[in-house]
Order: C-alpha cells, then structure tokens, then sequence
C-alpha cells in the first residue's frame, strides 16, 4: 500500500502514517433500550461485509495530528473518493475493536 | 595502456587514485572507475558465474549484467563497471576457490553430468531427507555470489527522505533531458533521476538531479522511491516521465559468455569514456545500424576489425565462440573461423518498458522489429525516448546461433547460468508457460532482473514451443527495478527506547535492565526475593513512571468514563480512587488502571506502561462518536511516578510531606494533592504489592532528586528499591491480575474473577451487552490461584490435564513466594475446578504434579495490611 489519504486536517499524506480501524459498523441500538437480540450483537461485533468496491471505513491519523475521521476508499483500486470528520451522533459506536497493543518486549507490565 | 586522449573522456590523467584489487595496489585516474582502471591494468576476468564458475569479464559497462561483480570495502555484488574509483578502495573477487584466474571449483563446468541442469537439486539431493542440511550447506557455499562480512563493522548509515516534485524524470538521455527542460521552463518544479554519472556535476536550470541514482519502481499512488546510494528518497510526483531508453541484447550462440564477448555500449564506454583499447582484433555481428557502427569506432581506436557482419542482410545461420581457458580466440560464422579477441554482438535494443509496466502500462510485442514496446499509459505517466520503442529499424535474430552441430554451452541468462539446454528441458518437462518456467530456471530471477535476458528468453520460447513472441507475452515486471541494498530498505537503525527520569539511577544502583513493550525498567537491583522480602518487612520502593497517566478533564467527563468503564463514577467523591478495566464492545479486558477523581470535572486515569497508547486511541474513538464535552490529555512522560510499600511507608512519607498521612489523613483509595520532598505531587494510596503504599505522580525532572531523597530518608528502614521481577513476586501474592500475562484477547472481567466491577443497573457502557450474555451463559473457564504440593514452579503456560489426561486449563503466572516458603500461580480451569482446595494436575516437563486451587489471595487475603 502506498497510495495517498487526505487527513482532513492535514491534507494528502502517505497511508503509512495512518493507522487503519476497520469498515464502519452500526451499533444495533441506542442506549436506553434493552439489550439487542444475541444475533444482532454477534453480527455486529464480528461480522464484516468485506465489499470489492467502495467502503466507509475508519482512521486515526497516527503519526500526524492524531484525528479519527472516516474515509470511502474503493478496496479494490485504494481510489480514496473523500475523507471527513463525521459528526458526533451522540450514541452508537464507532466499532467494537480495540486498536492493537503493541506486543513487543519481554511480557505485559503493570 | 591508453588511447591518445578522446574528445569526451571522463578521466583526468593529471590525477592518478590507487586501489586494491585482491590485496595488490592498481592505479587507475580520477573519473575511471574501478572497472575502467582494472580493465586498464590488463585485468580481462572479473568474476566467477553462479553456477557453472566459469570465467567472465565485462560485457556492457552500464551496471546491469552481473560480470563485473566484486565486493568493494565488504560490500558484496557491487558492479565495479560503474563504482567510480576510490583512493584506497578494497576490492575483492567472489564466488571462486582458490583465485578468480584459477577457480577450482570451475570443474562444474567440465564435469557436468547430472549435477548441474535446472533444478537438479530438487531432483537428485532429496534422498536421504536427513542429509539436506548437509547438501543445502554445500549448495550455498559453491553456488550464488558474494558473501556479506559478517564482522563487517556497519559503517554506512542509510536515511530515508521524502520529497514531493511536479514532475518527476527517469532518465538522463537526451530525451529525458529535453523533458526536464521544457517542463522546468514552464515553471514546474522538476527532478531528473539518471542511474549513469553521465550528470554528475552539471548544473540544468530549475531541475533536481540525482545522479547516479536508481528508480527502482513505481508504486500505487505515484510512489517513485530513488536509491541514491545512502539515500531513498520516496518521491511523490504529479507526472512521471520515464526516460528509460532501450538496452542493447545479447546473442544466443555457444560461447557467448567467453571473455572478450561484448555488447557495443560497454565497447564504446571503454573506448569514449576512459580512452581505453577494447582489444586488438575485433568481429561485430549487430541486429541495427546503430551496433554496427562501432565498428567504425573500433577502427578509430586503433583495432583491427577482422570482420561485421549486420543480421539485416547477413545469411549468417551458426555463430560459436571458441577459446581456451575461458578467453575468446575466434569465432566461427557457419563454420568458417575467424581470430579474434574481441566480439562485438547485439541483438539490437529493447526499450527498458519495465516502470511502464509496473505503473499499469500494456506491453505489447512488435514483430517488425522483434522487440516489446509499452502501450495504453496511465495517465499521470508519460513516456519519451528510446522507451517508447523509437529504436530506429533492427534485423529479427534468430532465437539462437547454434547452427547443427551447436557445441559448448549456449547462455540465455549469464546471471543464473541458464543454457539454452535448461530452456528446453524445461518445456520438455512441461513448464509450458513463461512464468513457471521463470519460476523453475530461475530466468530473469538474477542481478539483471531480466534486462539482458527476458527479450532472449521469450524468442527462445516462441521458437521451441513453436509459437509467436507476441501470445507468449512478458514475465510480470516487478519492483525493484535496480538491485537495492537491503540496508537502504531498512534505513537508519530504529529501536525506540523510552527511559524514565530515573533510568540512569536505577543503573547506577546495579539495577539489570529488561525491555517492557518500548520501555526499558529495572528487572531487580540484583535480588529480586530480598528486595520482594524488603517490602513486606520493611520498606521498598519502585519506579513505577511508565504508567499510562491520561487527565480526562470536562463537564461530561464522568458521564464519559462511565460509558467507558464498567464501573460507576459518577458518585465517586473528588479525592477518590477506583480501579477500572476497560473492556471491548466484544467484552473482552482491554487494560486495566486506577480512576482518581481530582474534583468534579477532572480524573486522572493509569493505565498499564504497554497499554498507555492504546488506551489514549480508544478514548478519542469513542469521542469521535460521541461528541462530549471532554479534554483527554496524555500527560504519561510530563511525570514520573514512584511507589513507596512496606510496613515502613507511613513513618517515611511523615518525614517527607506535611500532609497528614495517619490512616484518617489518607485513607486506602484516597488521592491527595500535596507536596513532597518540596515536589508537588499527587499521592494515590493504593497497593499493587499488597503493603501499606503510596504511589507519589509528579513532574519528571525531579525524578533522580526524589528517588535520591527517599532512599537517603528511607535509610533509617533499610530501604530496597525494587524491581519488575519482585514486584511481580508481590502482586502474584496478592492475586492482582497482569493484563495481557494472566488475560489474553478471549478473557472477560466475570470469568477473571471479578463481577464486582460491573455495574449492571448503568444504562449503557462498553461491553454491556457481550457481559450479559457472558453472565447468562456461565464461565468457561475461570481465573484461580494456585499452590503447588511441592516446591515445584511450573513454566508460565504449562497445560493442565485433566483427569482423562486430556489437556484443560493452563497457568499464566508463577513464581516461587518466599514470604510463604511456596510455589504460587495462577491459571484458567475449567469452571468445576474454580473451588477451594481442588485438585488440578500440570504438567510440567513431562511429568505431572500436583497443586490446590486458591480462590483468595495468598497473603493478606482480608487486605487488612492494605488498609492499615
């Protein structure tokens, strides 16, 4: 990979400064209501669509100013065809990874 | 010996540099290069061939076959053609044994037999499977190149820059000049990359040149990165202009890797560039008028031109090269011999479409003149020059020159030692497509990467598979375009070490230092059990700076945490503390850390040392969603922090604060502003290692002067700094988790063993809904202590067996406790398992002992000490 992404902040920059978070899912329901059906949680938290084509997917410029924004970028030809800061919807969720932990050195420390 | 000075030569006979070729003095002048100057010297065999060890000498003089191939000051495989000379360079044949003049492992060549076609390894050194290693060894030494020094001291340091031009321009040629200029004229910011030193030192208005330097591909997104020796500069061009031109191609005839076989570019750099006489008595047989014009230079040049044949009207069907000891001495044009030391051949010029290529180009086969020529750019590429296939007119060769009675061998790819014998076994064995007979010959695999030998290969092909060039098509071109050093890839040598503000104490209190994620900590002073028995005697204290610290500051921040952690903090009073673990959506435990609300609008927030970023990144997240009215601060290298434990902590924290520190001054979990030592400072009683502690946060420069005043003041206790080592004795006492050591990406806080963090009434958080199901469906495996009936301690990850002798559980810590004279763990068994005094099995080393689980903590099980 080593197409350009436009960081709404800081313009277009090598994708290697970014850190890539994954497609963007969709809570399944809003807080204040019951838990969602077992099903709805599975598809959520693990189910992925995958698509040959165009994708809203999030990032989280590391190595620069350190935004969170998403981006539509077409999986098949990395065209990246815009990238925005979304509004804040106020409840949902972003997506229910964390972001990697480093695993290096010799074991976890407290 | 040298010509009478030539109108463009690039030496300067004024200055005289001397270099060592295989440890004996050779003078050559300012401008040759190695090359020129050993060629100067009478030197005609250069290298050793990868396979067949037979001897070869220069061929194009342009740095793209692999004959001239020597290590120069340890670095292996450099082309000496090119590598401009040097005052005291070292340089060093390779591939021989015994000398480069006399190779005796040359004997390959004679003997042959079944031990050298294509792929006879595969075939003939499979059985006995044991003895691979043994012929792998063998393989590796009498095959391939040079080799890398190991003890060679890494003195070259390779950077990485990034640079962004308007227009970016392969190829110094006259074209690639000529592209330079006029888009520098029209005021566009132009940078010319030129692999020969033909530019160096001259100056082209408005343009960047690089030179020598390399592109070695073009990437997705416009990516050019350019080798410039030390450099790689990774380029961003709105437009690229490859001006690569064409490469002359060898002829396919037995011998025509003898020394002395040449193509016309390395003939007329000898001879223009370093005034020097190719030979005495010359045969060219050239494809185009532009190779059969040396002959003329030749002539010019004082040697003798015995015969030129052009292939455009040339009835010429059988061409060999004959010599002895691997020099050629004549040549016999359907069998008519003709003396000489020199031979001149080419097969007409391909254009060098490879960049075209990698940058989604077409390439497309021209039977007219038998050469490929790329089609169908993308559209930010252009192409000028040569590349584009203006080569002028060429003869058709014939695939090969061996005539009927083709004898000696006939190389289509000098780099591999492929003949054209291997080609055709291989369509023989069935490789009928040119990419797995690319894969299986090794054809276009070399240092060439394909320059000298794709073109060659495909006629070869056409011919034997009886087909044409064009349906055959060409290998898929690949970066690099140009052998790289490994060493420029990799750039300058990365190792990020974070140290704490007290780093070089703990050094000097003979502290052994161990890596933790990227920081580097004390593991102990030297003994990690007295220092662990300090603490619960006495007094004991550890850097404990690599904490993850987060301010998380703002009206909603309560509101935030809380929809973030399990827990409740909502209620919690300013000057509290609560210990928080951070779950996934999937509610899995992420990292774990203290909570200590500094009034109602700020929380200072740990997390574990590794977990620090992590956590920063999930916060901002989640905010990016949410939208809060929240400020979260890293502020994890802005302090240090150092916890004081013992028995002996009050008495010393008396000494150092005016704060109230009685047990109703700071309560266990109270968090308290205050000065100490004279440093400001936030004191969290809390306590990771089980005693009375106060964990002290404050600003990292007085890191070494606080740490210095309370071992001094701590002196009257016998105080211990300590390390990870006992700290992790301490905590295993106590049964306080390790993320990461006793959790991994499957653990939840219920089967840890801990529901009481959950608060279940909250309306929402992270993880809610994956808890409740984790609670309605009941553990899988559960969290437990353990203790072992004997003194054994099982590695951390031994299995459990269980009573079928079927594997069920395993231990994720254990140490030897010496303040309970035991051997303690912890482990993951099966829920059935998860109750006082059961017994669990491990095995350990193949054997199986015996252990009880521990549900409570080992020491202090009520926390009465805690909260002393």
């Amino acid at each position: 990979m080593s197409f350009l992404l436009p960081c709404p902040n800081c313009g277009p920059r090598d994708v290697n400064e970014f850190a890539y978070q994954g497609e963007v899912t969709v809570r399944p329901k809003p807080n204040g209501e019951d838990s969602p059906a077992f099903g709805d949680l599975t598809a959520y938290l693990y189910f992925r669509n995958n698509v040959a084509g165009v994708q809203r997917e999030w990032w989280f410029h590391r190595d620069g100013c350190e935004l969170w924004f998403q981006a539509e970028r077409d999986t098949r030809t990395n065209e990246v065809l815009g990238a925005e800061v979304p509004p804040p919807s106020g409840t949902g969720a972003p997506g229910p990874e964390a972001p990697a932990i480093p695993q290096s050195g010799e074991g976890p420390s407290y | 010996m040298r010509l009478a000075p030539q109108a463009r030569e690039r030496i300067d006979r004024s200055h005289r540099v001397t270099f060592l070729w295989a440890g004996k003095p050779v003078e050559g002048y300012a401008g040759d290069t190695l090359g020129s100057a050993l060629f100067a010297s009478g030197r005609r065999v250069f290298s050793r061939s990868f396979k067949y060890h037979r001897p070869r000498g220069l061929l194009c003089c342009s740095g793209h076959c692999p004959n001239c191939m020597c290590a120069v000051d340890g670095r292996p495989n450099v082309r000496v053609c090119v590598e401009p000379i040097r005052e005291g360079a070292r340089v060093e044949p390779q591939n021989f044994v015994g000398s480069v003049d006399r190779d005796l492992m040359s004997v390959t060549d004679k003997v042959g037999g079944p031990f050298t076609p294509v792929g006879f390894y595969y075939r003939t050194m499979i059985r006995p499977r044991k003895a691979w290693p043994y012929y792998e060894r063998f393989l590796r030494r009498v095959a391939g190149l040079g080799k890398l020094d190991e003890h060679h001291e890494r003195s070259t340091r390779f950077d990485t820059e990034h640079r962004h031009t308007d227009v970016l321009v392969v190829g110094g040629g006259r074209s690639g000049i000529e592209a330079a200029r006029a888009a520098a004229g029209q005021g566009r910011r132009v940078t010319l990359v030129d692999e020969t030193d033909r530019l160096v030192g001259r100056e082209l208005d408005g343009v960047t040149v690089h030179a020598p330097a390399r592109a070695l591909g073009i990437w997705e997104g416009g990516l050019v990165p350019v080798d410039a020796g030390t450099i790689l500069y990774r380029y961003r061009a709105e437009r690229i202009v490859v001006a690569a031109g064409a490469i002359e191609q060898p002829l396919l005839f037995p011998g025509n890797d003898l020394v002395g076989v040449m193509l016309p570019i390395g003939v007329r750099r000898l001879i223009r560039d370093w005034a020097l006489k190719p030979g005495e008595r010359a045969v060219v047989i050239a494809a185009d008028k532009r190779s059969y014009d040396v002959a003329d230079e030749l002539r010019r040049a004082g040697v003798e031109v015995a015969e030129a044949v052009d292939l455009r009207s040339s009835s010429v069907r059988e061409i060999v090269g004959k010599g002895d000891g691997g020099r050629i001495e004549a040549v016999s044009l359907n069998g008519r011999d003709v003396e000489c030391d020199l031979l001149v051949v080419s097969a007409g010029r391909q254009p060098s479409y490879s960049l075209l290529a990698q940058a989604g180009a077409r390439v497309e086969y021209d039977p007219s003149r038998g050469i490929f020529v790329p089609v169908d750019l993308p559209e930010n590429v252009e192409a000028v020059g040569a590349v584009t296939g203006e080569v002028g007119s060429a003869a058709v060769p014939a695939a090969t020159y061996n005539g009927a009675a083709g004898k000696g061998k006939c190389f289509v790819c000098v780099c591999e030692d492929v003949t054209d014998k291997d080609v055709k076994r291989a369509i023989g064995e069935g490789f009928d497509s040119l990419e797995l007979a690319k894969r299986y010959t090794t054809i276009t695999m070399g240092p060439c990467q394909g320059k000298l030998c794709q073109l060659p290969s495909v006629r070869l092909y056409a011919r034997e598979t009886e087909t044409d060039e064009g349906s055959i098509g060409t290998t898929t071109a690949r970066p690099p375009w140009s052998p790289v050093t490994m060493g420029l890839l990799a750039g300058r040598p990365h190792e990020p070490a974070k140290r704490t503000s007290m780093h070089h104490r703990h050094k000097d209190l003979g502290a052994t230092i161990m890596w933790t994620g990227d920081w580097r900590r004390p593991h102990s002073y030297g003994d990690p059990q007295a220092e662990a028995k300090a603490v619960h005697e006495s007094l004991g204290v550890i850097d404990v700076s690599t904490l993850g610290k987060l301010l998380v500051t703002g009206p909603d921040a309560a509101s935030f945490l809380e929809r973030l952690y399990p827990n409740r903090f909502g209620d919690m009073k300013p000057g509290r503390i609560r210990y928080g673990v951070l779950e996934t959506d999937a509610g899995r435990v992420m990292d774990d850390g203290t909570i200590a609300r500094l009034d109602d609008e700020t929380f200072y927030v740990t997390t574990t040392s590794t977990g620090a970023g992590a956590v920063l990144r999930w916060f901002g997240w989640w905010n990016a969603v949410w939208g809060m009215d929240v400020e979260i601060t890293d502020i994890t290298g802005a302090l240090a922090a150092i916890n004081v434990a013992g028995p002996n902590a009050r008495a010393l924290m008396e000494r150092l604060t005016d704060l109230d520190v009685s047990n109703e001054g700071i309560k266990y979990l109270d968090a308290v502003e205050g000065h100490v030592a004279g440093v400001p400072s936030l004191i969290l009683r809390i306590g990771f290692v089980g005693e009375l502690g106060y964990e002290i946060h404050f600003p990292s420069p007085f890191g070494e002067y606080l740490l210095d005043t309370v071992l001094e003041e701590g002196a009257e206790w016998a105080i211990k700094p300590f390390g990870l080592e006992p700290q992790r004795i301490l905590r295993l006492e106590k049964m306080h988790i390790l993320v990461g050591q006793d959790t991994d990406s499957e653990s939840n806080v219920i089967d840890a063993n801990m529901p009481w963090i959950v608060k279940w009434d909250k309306d929402d958080f992270v993880g809610k809904w994956s808890l409740e199901h984790f609670q309605e469906r009941g553990p899988r495996e559960k969290l437990v202590g353990f203790e072992m009936a004997n003194g054994t301690v099982p590695p951390e990850g031994s299995q459990l067996v269980a009573p079928d002798g079927t594997p069920g559980g395993r231990v994720t810590s254990s140490r030897w406790s010496p303040e309970l004279g035991r051997a303690i763990g912890m482990a993951w068994v099966p829920p059935v398992l998860a109750a006082e005094d059961a017994q669990i099995r491990i095995k350990v080393n193949g054997s199986v002992e015996e252990a009880r689980v521990r549900l409570k903590p080992f020491y202090d099980p009520e926390g009465g000490k805690l909260r002393s």
